[in-house]
């Protein structure tokens, strides 16, 4: 499917999408709270997105953001970007786990490394890090490495 | 040429001349004893060495090159090695039994060298029902690995003794019905007779297709009963155990492992008895100029060569084939193997009957 | 005295039902790497299996933000370390891509043949690891006998045997070794005679097979709701190889098949992959006679800047596909990068293909899934 198919088709099912052509693929930003029933719609017919292949944050200081990449097995041409915001105190979104088994360690890791919590996620635990290292610097604050404000006085050595 | 039935009449003539006879015995006993240990000794060290370089040849490297010349001391230092390592006992080990498995086993391999025939009229006991007494002996192994499994207290320890010993309690029964085969044929449980009878051929080659059947059989089903790859899950490394002997350290350790090769050779020499003629020189039926020059050669150095190869052919299996898991490995015995074997003895005897071998 | 209930209590860790739960790892012997397993039987039959990851985690992802965008290429060879060329190209493209530089046909062509060396010499290793997983030690030396030629080759033209740093933005750092040409050559012929010994040896062993066929069943849908790539899904019959989606280097002027298997069990993730090792020597061959002459590297500037947006590189390790996502903000280091590995959606699927088997079936399970757990932990 064309750029321009994919953008009709998405806006039928989420109106406020907006969409930026300026990198190699298709990028797509909506809300929070339209992500799972967007994806739920792209993973069925005519699209079939089934394969998705990489899903991750990035922490712009003011906001992070969710970054979802899909293609579909049956025509690896077409591969779109799905971005949506989130509040940077609070972080919650859905999970995809139900409909891509992938998502379990892939949140699970976004989870320990940014702090986003995914709701009806079956085990949100951490994955690579040990629960114990966050109780030992500082037990109110939350221990996300991979955020822009991260500060780690025993472990990390400043420049 | 000094053969060793000669020394033997020698020392004996000599020690019944010279001491009264219940003295000369008690010498005669302790000889007897100090060759086994010395014979048990020996063997060890060259098993271990020989089994390291058929691996690395296998493997296209050299092996053990720097402890005397081609390695030959390697194993020697191994075992000083292994001697004064510390031997730790856990805490909540059973110590009796913990201590006594090991001699268990090295007990059960020496008792099953008397009657073995080394060579021409060499043998410690030839008791009528020879090979009778071999099977029975070597099924007491079984009690010595799973006491080192139990004693030590550690549940991968007896998860490996549990399987070591199903293994070798399974494969038993096929080793066994192979054995009876030759007995069939012979008609005597009684070693020197087995032999004698081979005297115009190895029943290998006078007994055809259910011997050979039965020896390719007993090949198999020894491999399993000491343990040796394709069939050492109980020691596997890279599964969760190391086995029964997880536990031990030190000189119970070097016991182990020594006593896995002897029962290695013992096996082979049975095989060698049994199968290929023992001591016996090839022999082809009545080519009388053919047999005599192959009876140049001394008996214990056919005996020693039959066994030694049967030995090389067990190493080889070690480093060709992949590990069997354990079920596959049940499977084999109790479905394959066992009606292989009763058929093969209820052909053996049809042919015995009827006197269609050689 | 202890009656039994209280014995077993005391000297087992049991899970919630009464099973027994054991840890496999950290420390294997041989391969894999450092992979904490928590598997919990009922006998000898796993009920769940639970991978605790974070050993050699090195935060890779953090370190990056700061360092230079020549520097972080060769960061990748530490992940999957079996890749090394792969990863390093991978990252090479990502800007070559962003900033729009000129690679010489040269340079092109001999990453390729790297790459293709690469991804024989990490299947070498596999095959002999899992073989020695297994059980049959010998496959394991036969196997070396050849990677150590492709080491001897990319320690003359590399300088390093295993993290290889040879390939910049623009090409390669420095032209190849005169002799390149000459021990590719001597490496492809005794590759072809030596094949034949893996076939024989371990391929047409009945107890192998017997051990891998009908073993870790992952159908199709399976693979793709997991995120698998590489031979993981090609043998469950998913088409996935990204040299032949999007073609990168010189890849799109070579001919080689995409071998694909249907029967999804670990016996078909071991004939993937040797025939893919049969693969790479096809594509060796047609391109080692014709190295073009020329630049081996293109004009680059010394400091480079990626301009502001996103970027997003995938090529086909010998695990799969790995894919590289630098959020830039113009500076001359990347903002947020993301390393997408294929081990880490691979071993995502242990769980589910294990469950049911026996502890013998895990050892040829998680031999043909290939982890390499730096990859996984970054």
């Amino acid at each position: 499917m064309t750029n321009e198919a994919i953008k009709e088709y998405i806006t039928q099912h989420a109106p406020d999408a907006t969409y930026d052509e300026t990198g190699e693929w298709l990028n797509i930003v909506v809300e929070s709270n339209q992500l799972k029933p967007l994806a739920a719609v792209l993973h069925g017919q005519p699209m079939q997105m089934d394969f998705l292949f990489c899903l991750t944050c990035v922490d712009y200081t003011t906001h992070l953001t969710m970054v979802y990449h899909f293609t579909a097995t049956k025509d690896r041409s077409m591969n779109i970007v799905i971005k949506t915001n989130l509040d940077r105190a609070n972080p919650i979104i859905e999970t995809l786990c139900d409909i891509w088994r992938t998502a379990e360690f892939h949140e699970r890791e976004v989870f320990e490394m940014f702090g986003v919590t995914f709701l009806h996620h079956p085990d949100l635990r951490n994955l690579i890090l040990e629960e114990e290292t966050a109780i030992a610097v500082d037990k109110t604050k939350g221990y996300w490495p991979l955020r822009k404000d991260f500060e780690d006085p025993i472990n990390m050595i400043k420049l | 040429m000094l053969s060793l039935e000669s020394i033997t009449k020698t020392t004996q003539d000599w020690l019944f001349a010279k001491f009264s006879p219940e003295i000369a015995l008690t010498i005669e006993c302790v000889i007897v004893i100090l060759l086994c240990i010395t014979l048990f000794a020996v063997l060890g060290l060259v098993l271990v060495l020989l089994e390291r370089k058929v691996a690395a040849r296998i493997q296209i490297r050299l092996g053990p090159n720097r402890v005397g010349p081609g390695g030959i001391f390697q194993t020697a230092a191994d075992t000083l090695k292994l001697i004064m390592k510390e031997g730790l006992t856990p805490d909540t080990a059973d110590k009796f039994l913990f201590n006594l498995a090991p001699f268990i086993v090295m007990m059960v391999a020496m008792l099953l060298l008397a009657p073995i025939a080394f060579a021409k009229n060499f043998q410690i006991w030839d008791i009528n029902i020879g090979v009778l007494y071999i099977s029975a002996v070597s099924s007491l192994s079984v009690i010595g690995i799973l006491m080192a499994g139990w004693a030590s207290n550690n549940k991968y320890s007896l998860l490996g003794a549990m399987r070591s010993g199903a293994q070798i309690v399974s494969y038993e029964l096929s080793a066994g019905f192979a054995v009876l085969t030759i007995v069939v044929l012979t008609g005597s449980l009684r070693i020197s007779d087995i032999v004698a009878s081979q005297e115009n051929g190895w029943w290998l080659f006078k007994g055809h297709i259910p011997v050979i059947i039965a020896f390719v059989l007993y090949i198999i089903a020894v491999t399993a009963e000491t343990n040796r790859a394709p069939f050492d899950l109980a020691e596997a490394e890279s599964e969760l155990t190391a086995g029964f002997h997880t536990e031990y350290s030190g000189m119970k350790f070097a016991l182990f492992f020594l006593a896995e090769y002897i029962n290695i050779f013992i096996v082979c020499a049975i095989g060698a008895t049994l199968f290929l003629g023992g001591w016996m020189p090839l022999h082809i039926g009545h080519w009388d100029g053919f047999n005599h020059i192959m009876d140049y050669i001394p008996s214990s150095v056919w005996f020693m060569g039959k066994t030694f190869f049967l030995i090389f052919v067990i190493m080889w299996f070690r480093w060709t084939f992949p590990r069997l898991r354990v079920d596959q490995l049940l499977n084999l015995e109790w479905k394959y193997l066992l009606p292989i074997s009763l058929f093969n003895l209820l052909l053996v005897t049809v042919i015995a009957i009827m006197g269609w071998h050689f | 005295m202890y009656n039994q209930t209280e014995i077993i209590k005391d000297t087992t860790d049991l899970g919630p039902d009464g099973e027994l739960v054991i840890n496999m790892g950290p420390q294997h012997p041989a391969t894999h790497g450092v992979l904490h397993l928590v598997v919990t039987l009922n006998g000898e039959t796993i009920k769940k299996i639970e991978p605790h990851l974070g050993y050699i985690h090195r935060s890779i992802e953090k370190m990056c933000e700061r360092l230079s965008y020549r520097q972080f290429i060769y960061v990748t060879s530490r992940m999957d370390y079996l890749s090394s060329h792969i990863n390093n190209t991978a990252c090479a493209l990502l800007i070559e891509k962003g900033m729009q530089i000129e690679v010489p046909e040269r340079a092109k062509v001999v990453r390729t043949i790297l790459n293709e060396l690469t991804r024989i010499a990490s299947h070498e290793l596999w095959i002999g690891a899992m073989a020695m997983d297994l059980g049959a030690f010998t496959p394991f030396f036969y196997a070396f006998r050849e990677r150590e030629m492709i080491t001897d080759i990319m320690e003359d033209t590399c300088g390093a045997r295993l993290t290889m740093n040879y390939i910049v933005p623009g090409g390669l750092m420095y032209d190849i070794h005169p002799n390149f040409q000459t021990k590719v050559k001597a490496f492809v012929k005794q590759f072809k005679e030596k094949v034949t010994e893996y076939e024989d040896l371990v391929t047409g062993n009945i107890i192998f097979q017997s051990r891998t066929k009908g073993v870790g069943v992952l159908t199709a849908e399976d693979a793709i709701s997991y995120g698998c790539s590489g031979p993981v899904a090609r043998a469950s019959g998913v088409s996935c190889d990204m040299r032949k989606i999007a073609p990168y280097d010189a890849y799109d002027r070579v001919e080689f098949d995409e071998v694909i298997e249907t029967a999804g069990d670990s016996f078909a993730r071991y004939i993937v992959r040797v025939k893919e090792m049969n693969q790479s020597i096809r594509i060796i061959e047609q391109l080692i006679d014709n190295i073009p002459e020329g630049e081996f590297v293109g004009k680059t500037k010394n400091v480079l800047k990626l301009n502001k947006g996103e970027f997003y590189q995938r090529v086909e390790t010998a695990r799969g596909e790995f894919g590289v996502f630098i959020v830039s903000e113009g500076g001359t280091t990347p903002y947020r990068i993301k390393f997408r590995s294929p081990g880490f959606s691979n071993l995502s699927v242990l769980d589910h293909i294990a469950k049911g088997s026996k502890i013998g079936d895990l050892m040829a399970t998680m031999g043909t899934l290939d982890l390499v757990i730096p990859d996984i932990d970054r």
